[in-house]
């Protein structure tokens, strides 16, 4: 029943094959993939392909409309904001941070709730009680309130909205695991690598953690987005990341008072931060239902 | 189940002493002398120092210090707001009812739109349609409700001017906060007298752009949540046998199928008063509604620390108690759980 032994036996490759015919099926999660992938290739090519740096100033001209209004320039495809930057070339480098953000942010909420998730499943008792308490504690904190109560106690900037918000994910991660580990635990394959004398940490590593892996890899791509979301936010209460990083949150709030004369400079962030967490959810919906058909109908 | 609601009872009394510890301790935590970070450069006076550190209750032993807050929070003292210096529990509860006034919009907005939509999603199943409204209730989910907000504004008050930007009310009108609910206030008889319906039309104006921004989460999920909800209740064998016995298909459903699917959804609804908090720190700071949520986002930029460890403690004290009333109404309708 191990699946580690499963996956072995059968290859990698079937696996993949048999999991891209499921997710295919999806025409939405294909979507959603496609655009994390461009999301993707955008951060990572940033500095080759924005036209201009991401603090570049061209004092001559300032909130200068998309090139298709009247008064906008081809030099500048989707205008510049009130000092003069262009706004693409913002928006490209703004993939970068939050890429960056979301990633480190589910690294540490997933290693964090996993951990405590598996300890807290694995032990019970008295471990389980002071884990789970610990838990309902972070979760009676509506999730953007805690991420700003967090910030106010370390203060603002990139490296702590990144601790904040992961700080928030850690929950959703630690019952999902927990809730896991309590089914998987009395399964005959880990009653069996006990009698073979495994301590509890190579149990839980080797044994429990493979099975949780589908919903844990679902859950990573809706703690993504919702990391994302959560920065954006923060970026634009002004208590994420600071100005001048070139990040989606800070370019709304910022346009704010620009909203009547210049609205592309808020359309166009908000429309970013959109398709990056609709691109997510949509293909943590087809994950979802590619790796569990039992739920799939 | 009463042995298991008691259970659920004593559960919540490590959470609530946590949560009190953890709004205690917020204040301690900011690195550096909390007394001069309060104060500023008024700090350099060693009398009025001394003085904050003393109605702090700073120069004592910390567990005193712990043990005498617990006293006063219990009483409902959480000290003074430093910006405004009146009681942060009278500034909690002047702003509250805004915040709930909109809140309670927000839910019943979603559950009017997203429990139809459940469920004819539902019932036209893998059709267009089906795909059209999970579709735009998937969006709605992803949405940034901050740039939602800003867009609606975009659209209804700067291009056709049909709402206004910000408030609870035009500033021409003067309505006493009688119950602190701006729609009930302006129905007030010596308003309408004064004023006539006036002042009710310009609330329901302000109340609409904000309803929708903060809204639209709840909606999809309310949607999602009925759909899956409706579905699971259509495969079940008595829907079989009422379909078989010959009830017309609008009687299966609305009859059999939603009213057992109802579950779920009233779980979901019930949950959602807890979000409410977190849409309205981001709705009212957009549309500078006088509610919670702006009132603590200017209270961290400030560093009012007493009302950051007041309103947080209030708040998670509420989305206990609403998650405690969840769980005893779910294991009533539901009476599996018992």
């Amino acid at each position: 029943m191990n699946s580690n032994s499963e996956a072995q036996n059968i290859g990698m490759g079937y696996l993949l094959k048999e999991f891209w015919s499921h997710f295919s099926e999806n025409k939405g999660a294909v979507f959603g993939l496609g655009l994390i992938t461009t999301f993707i290739i955008i951060a990572i090519l940033a500095p080759l392909i924005s036209p201009h740096g991401a603090s570049e100033v061209f004092p001559g001209s300032l909130r200068l409309p998309p090139f298709w209004s009247e008064g906008g320039s081809t030099e500048f495809l989707l205008g510049t904001d009130d000092l003069g930057r262009d706004v693409l070339s913002r928006l490209i480098y703004g993939a970068r941070v939050s890429l960056f953000v979301g990633v480190s942010i589910v690294i540490i909420s997933t290693l964090v709730g996993t951990t405590l998730g598996l300890v807290s499943g694995y032990f019970g008792g008295k471990v389980d009680s002071v884990i789970m308490r610990f838990i309902d504690i972070l979760m009676a904190y509506p999730s953007i309130l805690l991420a700003i109560i967090v910030v106010s106690v370390i203060g603002p900037g990139m490296t702590n909205a990144i601790i904040a918000v992961a700080i928030v994910n850690i929950p959703s991660f630690t019952r999902l695991v927990r809730a896991n580990v309590l089914e998987v635990k009395e399964r005959q394959f880990v009653q069996a690598s006990k009698t073979f004398g495994a301590g509890p940490i190579r149990i839980m590593v080797k044994e429990i953690l493979p099975n949780c892996m589908a919903t844990l890899i679902v859950q990573t791509t809706l703690g993504l987005s919702e990391g994302i979301l959560s920065t954006a936010a923060l970026g634009f209460l002004g208590l994420g990341v600071q100005p001048p990083t070139p990040e989606w949150g800070i370019m709304l709030s910022d346009a704010r008072p620009y909203i009547e004369s210049s609205p592309w400079l808020v359309t166009l962030p908000g429309l970013c931060i959109l398709a990056v967490v609709l691109g997510l959810n949509l293909f943590g919906d087809g994950l979802r239902d590619a790796l569990d058909p039992k739920l799939k109908r | 189940m009463k042995k298991y609601l008691l259970d659920r009872l004593l559960q919540l009394i490590p959470t609530l002493i946590g949560i009190s510890l953890f709004s205690f301790f917020i204040i301690r935590m900011v690195p550096g002398d909390p007394v001069l970070l309060m104060l500023g450069e008024r700090g350099a006076d060693p009398k009025i120092y001394l003085e904050m550190k003393q109605s702090l209750g700073l120069d004592k032993p910390v567990t005193t210090q712990y043990f005498t807050y617990m006293k006063n929070a219990i009483t409902g003292d959480f000290g003074n707001s430093l910006v405004s210096k009146r009681p942060v529990t009278k500034e909690f509860f002047d702003r509250f009812p805004a915040t709930l006034e909109l809140g309670l919009c927000a839910i019943i907005f979603a559950i009017l739109l997203g429990i139809p939509a459940g469920v004819i999603a539902a019932t036209k199943r893998n059709t267009p349609v089906d795909y059209l409204l999970m579709g735009t209730s998937l969006v709605g989910f992803s949405m940034p409700i901050f740039w939602w907000g800003l867009i609606l504004i975009i659209i209804f008050s700067v291009h056709l001017g049909l709402t206004p930007v910000s408030g609870r009310i035009n500033v021409i009108y003067d309505v006493d906060a009688l119950t602190g609910f701006m729609l009930i206030d302006s129905l007030n008889p010596s308003v309408l007298r004064e004023e006539g319906l006036g002042p009710f039309i310009s609330t329901i104006k302000h109340l609409l752009l904000p309803t929708i921004a903060m809204g639209t989460i709840p909606l999809a999920v309310v949607a999602r949540m009925t759909r899956s909800s409706v579905l699971e209740v259509l495969r079940a064998p008595y829907i079989q046998t009422a379909k078989a016995k010959g009830q017309t298909y609008r009687k299966v459903i609305w009859v059999h199928a939603f009213r057992n699917a109802l579950i779920p959804i009233v779980t979901v609804i019930g949950l959602l008063f807890g979000s409410i908090i977190t849409g309205a720190i981001l709705t009212e700071t957009i549309f500078s509604w006088p509610g919670i949520g702006k009132w603590l986002v200017a209270s961290i930029h400030a560093r009012d620390y007493p009302v950051i460890q007041g309103g947080v403690l209030f708040i998670a004290m509420m989305i206990i108690t609403i998650n405690f009333l969840v769980d005893v109404i779910y294991t009533y309708v539901n009476p599996r759980i018992r």
